[in-house]
């Protein structure tokens, strides 16, 4: 049988579902950390959507998109009024 | 109504902690660097667009004024992409607070001024009186002048700060008239929206025009002072 892989090295989609609270506070949350984090998804999607031979337009729309989002989010609170009602 | 106006203006904050920061920082994302000699397509049309302004804009500059190129670039690459963000719905524009324009405007033309006085010190003097005027009419041209000097700054920041919030609150004004119209009648809603199309294009337009017009502007004063 292949040796057991301790917990702290296994990716996201090969810990089990019990072990997973134990993984999540497993994961190093110190500021650099943090900011390796940020650094490898930025260019985990630098590196699948634009440096590529051919890159389009959605590399780049797929951001704008996403900061539309997140700023719809930011102003939830005072577009809900916005509805479709009869009276404002 | 009045208060919905003007809230895309309030500058974010979440919890207490500004939001603003972030927002500000977003658009050096857009720009990524690339060491290659042959990079990938969006790095190679932005280094492209930016050969082509800066040759453009640099050019009229001695060796001495040449040294603030990568100052001017990044300021129209900044002022540019802030303001096309803002055209996409929900954004908050940094440029639409006078605070941010004034910090952009106050250092680098008191900058400009303050090199020309410290290196040519006769040729600056000199700026604040045209040549060929009568005797008569010199102290009061010296004092217009002066005026006119100090004016600079705050007219490069209002100028952007007007013009980028004046699109922006015509917009919000004009897309809600289309919506109100909608159910009372369809053909002048239909025109409301046409004047919506030619407005957003020509936010487009205005947005990039301003970045050009601030970066020129200061390109001139430092033009005057090297």
């Amino acid at each position: 049988m292949a040796s057991v892989v301790p917990l702290k090295e296994k990716k996201l989609l090969e810990v089990k579902l019990g072990e997973l609270p134990s993984w999540i506070l497993m994961r190093d949350f110190t500021p650099s950390g943090i900011a390796g984090a940020f650094q490898r998804g930025y260019y985990r999607y630098y590196n699948k959507y634009v440096n590529v031979k051919k890159g389009s337009i959605a590399g780049l729309s797929m951001v704008l998109a996403a900061y539309v989002f997140l700023n719809y989010c930011r102003s939830y609170k005072e577009l809900k009024h916005e509805r479709l009602r009869k009276y404002h | 109504m009045n208060e919905n106006l003007f809230t895309s203006f309030i500058t974010p904050v979440i919890l207490g902690l500004p939001l603003v920061t972030l927002i500000v920082l977003f658009p050096s994302l857009l720009f990524p660097t690339s060491n290659r000699l042959v990079s990938n397509r969006f790095v190679t049309l932005q280094q492209w667009m930016l050969q082509l302004v800066s040759k453009q804009m640099m050019s009229i500059h001695n060796s001495k004024g040449q040294t603030w190129t990568l100052m001017l670039m990044s300021l129209i690459l900044f002022i540019g992409s802030t303001n096309l963000l803002g055209l996409l719905p929900h954004s908050f524009t940094p440029t639409t607070q006078l605070s941010m324009n004034l910090g952009m405007a106050i250092p680098l033309w008191a900058g400009a001024v303050i090199t020309g006085f410290r290196n040519k010190t006769k040729t600056s003097l000199a700026h604040f009186l045209p040549q060929g005027t009568p005797t008569p009419l010199i102290p009061m041209l010296v004092i217009i002048e002066t005026i006119s000097l100090f004016i600079q700054p705050m007219a490069l920041a209002v100028r952007l700060t007007a013009n980028i919030t004046a699109g922006h609150l015509l917009i919000h004004l004009i897309g809600g008239a289309t919506l109100a119209l909608m159910s009372i009648s369809t053909t002048t809603a239909l025109i409301t929206f046409t004047i919506l199309i030619l407005l957003t294009i020509l936010e487009f337009a205005v947005a990039m025009i301003q970045a050009y017009v601030f970066t020129l502007l200061v390109s001139l004063y430092l033009h005057d002072n090297t």
